[in-house]
């Protein structure tokens, strides 16, 4: 009964004696998708500061967080579901639920703090449902936050149909305080809490053991199971946080427009899912970084500074060409991953 | 720890079985592929609830209700395919869920440092933050049994570490294996390379169709006894093989040529090379992984193109172009990857086995259902396909009879040539006897048979011709005698052609 062991000699590389001591610089696979949108952005703002008047001012770089501070917080939450391989249809809806009971309430005489804590927790509340409907259902993230998505503007609607304006003092203090960060550079709050969001995400993500589970999960759910993580609870976790994030959004939307209207953030989850991607996070999970769905948002939002800066350009160029974009970075991950696995 | 013990009665996957393990030594578990094996260790890591029975831990019963808790209770495993997350680099691996923190934040460099100790301890120095994609099967087996060590060194169960290693990879393994059994921890082995259980374990526990069969010395116990053990009947049928390659071969060199191939070559798949297959005939085709043993099989059956050379099917040229031309000529073709080119998993036995014959017919015209079970419950019957159900998903069937539905499939299309790549890889010894016996009477039955195998010894025993591979090349025809043995074909293999 000897059985004649042939081993293959193929397929198997000599591993290198590696030193921890010395390490040669060479982009990490896994760095690559995010240094291409980094180069992309830097391409792009050289150019307009080249073709444009005042483009170089730190204004316009500024304003960017400025003008994309919703976009930038809900896609800092789509991050943390896209990185543990699902999808979040829902916040969109969720931004216009937000507003839209945040102006009724407001309008009602509620206090702002309580109504604050209240459409915050609300929107935690949905996408808590949502994983927990996800992970102990086993549905399809896609369905499952399709069906989120129905329900938060089926309530939005229900609530007013018309846009609500906001008279809560407030509110409008609050919209109209500028910081000022350099001479003549001022930002208003919603940019220092957009970015507040990506650095807080950013360190747990890198710090955190939740963090980790994160990436463990997108990477393979089965062995993190298998290693003894809690799938069900991080899973629960980052769609309650994708929930509250996109809460989060819809209040810094009403306080930027001092208004609540149903169709607010319409198709919104698609331009996060689209800044997730030009920033490198990979749609099967378990890889890209908080920073670069920054870079993913900041290269959305520089594409309409040109556009304006050029202004004989339709607006519509802004869609065609994060199109073109979001295909170029698909077919750019589907080849890193591709060679990651030979 | 005075041992475990389990019993449960009443349930199929495992019957009253009782296991025991000592500290302090490497305990093989034996059995052909749906024997219990897997049940037995999922059970004792909490990914199946026991139905009854009880576990004892260290003489405490404990209940373990999932990964998680069996590993705080100090039982930890390492799969057959390697289940750590790739994306993520050697030292998070090894410590993800119990990363070293301060105030709640990682510390990478602790990690890093703690990790590397770890590894170093198994003779494995590698860059921790490298991600673990960037390293072998090899390696990463290692990293996982690195984790599962320094998670818990109470038990180790290690479910077939071996089958992706090569022997100085084992051999390191084993090493470990040694230490820690020194170091007192309890060893589950799980192997198909019975070498390799007598090499390293003390006892072993033979489990057959859910039951325990006994436990033994290792020492005490022969390998032909264990076998014996294992399947529950004589090798015998194995023996009878032999005579009949040897029988028929005179008959088939008279036979007509089912397929002839002169200078049929893919650039950067296999060079040119001559081969005929007669009626009757069984060709074997034997060479490393990598020689391009598939490759010139997939030529053969149009599912790559060749650029050079022709192809004579039944004396007439053709061109295939397509696997669809191929199956019309009566060419059928069973891949060497089971689960991703053959089965679907997802379907029953009796769609899986009716699928080809289906799509050679067309798709406009459905075989009637009745005339699907007739043929159906034939082949059940004929290859003795467990269990005999063909309505259940073939995905729950165990891997030799995953491949005996799989021969089915096109034998039912009643093939002239039969191309059979790696069909009893993976799959255990009473079901490779089955299948080695249905190729032999098929021969015998005037079917062309080419038969691509990566084990000598089973090339040998059917084949009335050897073709043997290297680098993709085509080196040496050799006709079945009673002077041609392994060596000889290994000889060849080493060397490249010696005529």
């Amino acid at each position: 009964m000897t059985t004649i062991d042939v081993t293959p000699e193929t397929g198997k590389k000599p591993e290198s004696p590696a030193n921890p001591r010395r390490r040669v610089y060479r982009p990490n696979t896994k760095y690559i998708p995010i240094l291409a949108t980094l180069a992309l952005l830097v391409i792009m703002y050289t150019s307009g500061v080249v073709n444009y008047e005042n483009f170089g001012q730190p204004s316009v770089l500024v304003n960017l967080f400025r003008d994309n501070a919703v976009l930038l917080v809900v896609a800092v939450g789509m991050t943390f579901v896209i990185l543990t391989g699902g999808i979040d249809l829902s916040v969109g809806a969720v931004i216009s639920m937000t507003t839209t009971l945040t102006a009724t309430l407001l309008q009602g005489g509620w206090p702002p703090l309580v109504v604050l804590v209240l459409v915050l927790l609300l929107g935690s509340l949905l996408g808590a449902g949502q994983g927990a409907v996800i992970h102990y259902f086993k549905v399809e993230p896609f369905i499952a936050t399709l069906a989120g998505l129905f329900l938060a503007r089926g309530i939005a609607l229900f609530i007013n149909q018309s846009s609500i304006p906001i008279r809560d003092e407030t509110w409008k203090a609050i919209s109209e305080y500028r910081i000022e960060i350099a001479d003549g550079v001022v930002t208003k709050p919603i940019a220092i809490v957009a970015l507040a969001a990506v650095l807080i995400a950013a360190a747990v993500l890198a710090w955190t053991r939740f963090g980790r589970n994160v990436y463990a999960i997108g990477g393979n759910a089965d062995s993190a199971l298998l290693m003894g993580l809690p799938v069900g609870r991080t899973r629960i976790a980052v769609y309650t946080l994708s929930g509250f994030c996109a809460a989060l959004g819809g209040v810094l939307f009403s306080i930027n427009s001092t208004s609540g209207w149903a169709l607010q953030g319409n198709g919104l989850e698609l331009d996060a899912i689209a800044a997730c991607v030009i920033g490198g996070v990979l749609l099967t999970g378990g890889s890209g970084y908080v920073f670069g769905t920054l870079l993913g948002v900041m290269v959305t939002g520089l594409i309409q500074t040109i556009i304006i800066f050029q202004g004989d350009l339709n607006s519509a160029w802004t869609r065609i060409i994060v199109g073109v974009l979001l295909f170029a970075f698909i077919v750019m991950q589907r080849l890193v991953t591709r060679k990651v696995k030979q | 720890m005075t041992g475990i013990r389990k019993v449960f009665p009443g349930v199929v996957a495992l019957d009253g079985v009782d296991f025991r393990l000592f500290p302090g030594e490497i305990h093989a578990l034996m059995g052909e592929n749906g024997a219990g094996k897997s049940t037995l260790i999922k059970v004792l890591t909490g990914v199946y609830e026991i139905d009854g029975g009880d576990i004892k831990l260290a003489g405490e019963p404990v209940r373990i209700s999932g990964p998680l808790q069996a590993q705080q209770v100090g039982v930890s495993t390492v799969y057959q395919e390697v289940n750590l997350c790739t994306n993520l680099s050697v030292a998070e691996n090894i410590f993800i869920g119990r990363e070293p923190r301060r105030f709640g934040r990682i510390q990478w460099g602790v990690m890093r440092r703690r990790a590397a100790e770890l590894l170093g301890r198994l003779d494995l120095n590698l860059d921790v933050s490298a991600p673990l994609s960037t390293y072998s099967l090899a390696i990463q087996q290692m990293v996982a049994i690195a984790r599962a060590v320094d998670v818990s060194a109470r038990v180790l169960i290690l479910d077939e570490p071996t089958s992706s290693l090569d022997s100085s990879e084992v051999e390191q393994l084993f090493a470990v294996m040694r230490r820690l059994k020194a170091d007192g921890v309890a060893i589950l082995f799980v192997s198909h390379f019975l070498d390799q259980i007598y090499e390293v374990s003390d006892r072993l526990t033979v489990l057959r169709n859910g039951q325990l069969i006994g436990e033994y010395r290792t020492a005490e116990l022969p390998q032909v006894q264990l076998v014996e053990k294992m399947i529950g009947k004589e090798l015998a049928a194995l023996e009878d093989l032999e005579d009949k390659a040897q029988r028929t071969r005179e008959k088939a060199a008279e036979a007509k040529p089912v397929i002839e191939a002169r200078g049929l070559g893919r650039t950067g798949a296999i060079a040119p090379y001559d081969l005929t297959i007669h009626e009757g005939e069984v060709v074997g085709l034997a060479g490393l992984l990598g020689s391009g043993r598939t490759e010139l099989a997939r030529l053969l059956f149009g599912a790559d193109k060749a650029d050079e050379g022709e192809l004579r099917v039944a004396g007439k040229p053709v061109n295939l172009r397509s696997p669809q031309l191929a199956m019309k000529r009566g060419i059928a073709f069973s891949s060497e990857n089971r689960r991703t080119e053959g089965i679907i998993g997802d379907l029953s036995v009796r769609e899986n086995i009716i699928l080809a014959l289906q799509a050679s017919r067309g798709w406009t015209r459905p075989i009637p259902r009745k005339r699907q079970d007739e043929i159906v419950e034939k082949y059940i019957k004929a290859l003795q396909i467990r269990p005999a159900d063909p309505e259940r998903p073939v995905r729950n069937l165990s891997g030799g009879n995953q491949q005996k539905v799989l021969l089915a499939r096109w034998l039912i299309t009643e093939p002239k040539l039969l191309i059979i790549d790696e069909p009893t890889r993976g799959i255990d010894v009473g079901a490779k006897a089955e299948i080695q016996k249905l190729v032999a009477e098929l021969s015998d039955g005037g079917m062309a048979v080419l038969f691509v195998s990566a084990e000598l010894e089973e090339v040998l025993r059917l084949s009335h011709k050897i073709e043997v591979l290297r680098d993709r090349r085509l080196v040496e025809e050799l006709e079945n005698t009673s002077d041609v043995d392994a060596d000889r074909i290994m000889r060849t293999i080493a060397s490249g052609a010696t005529s």
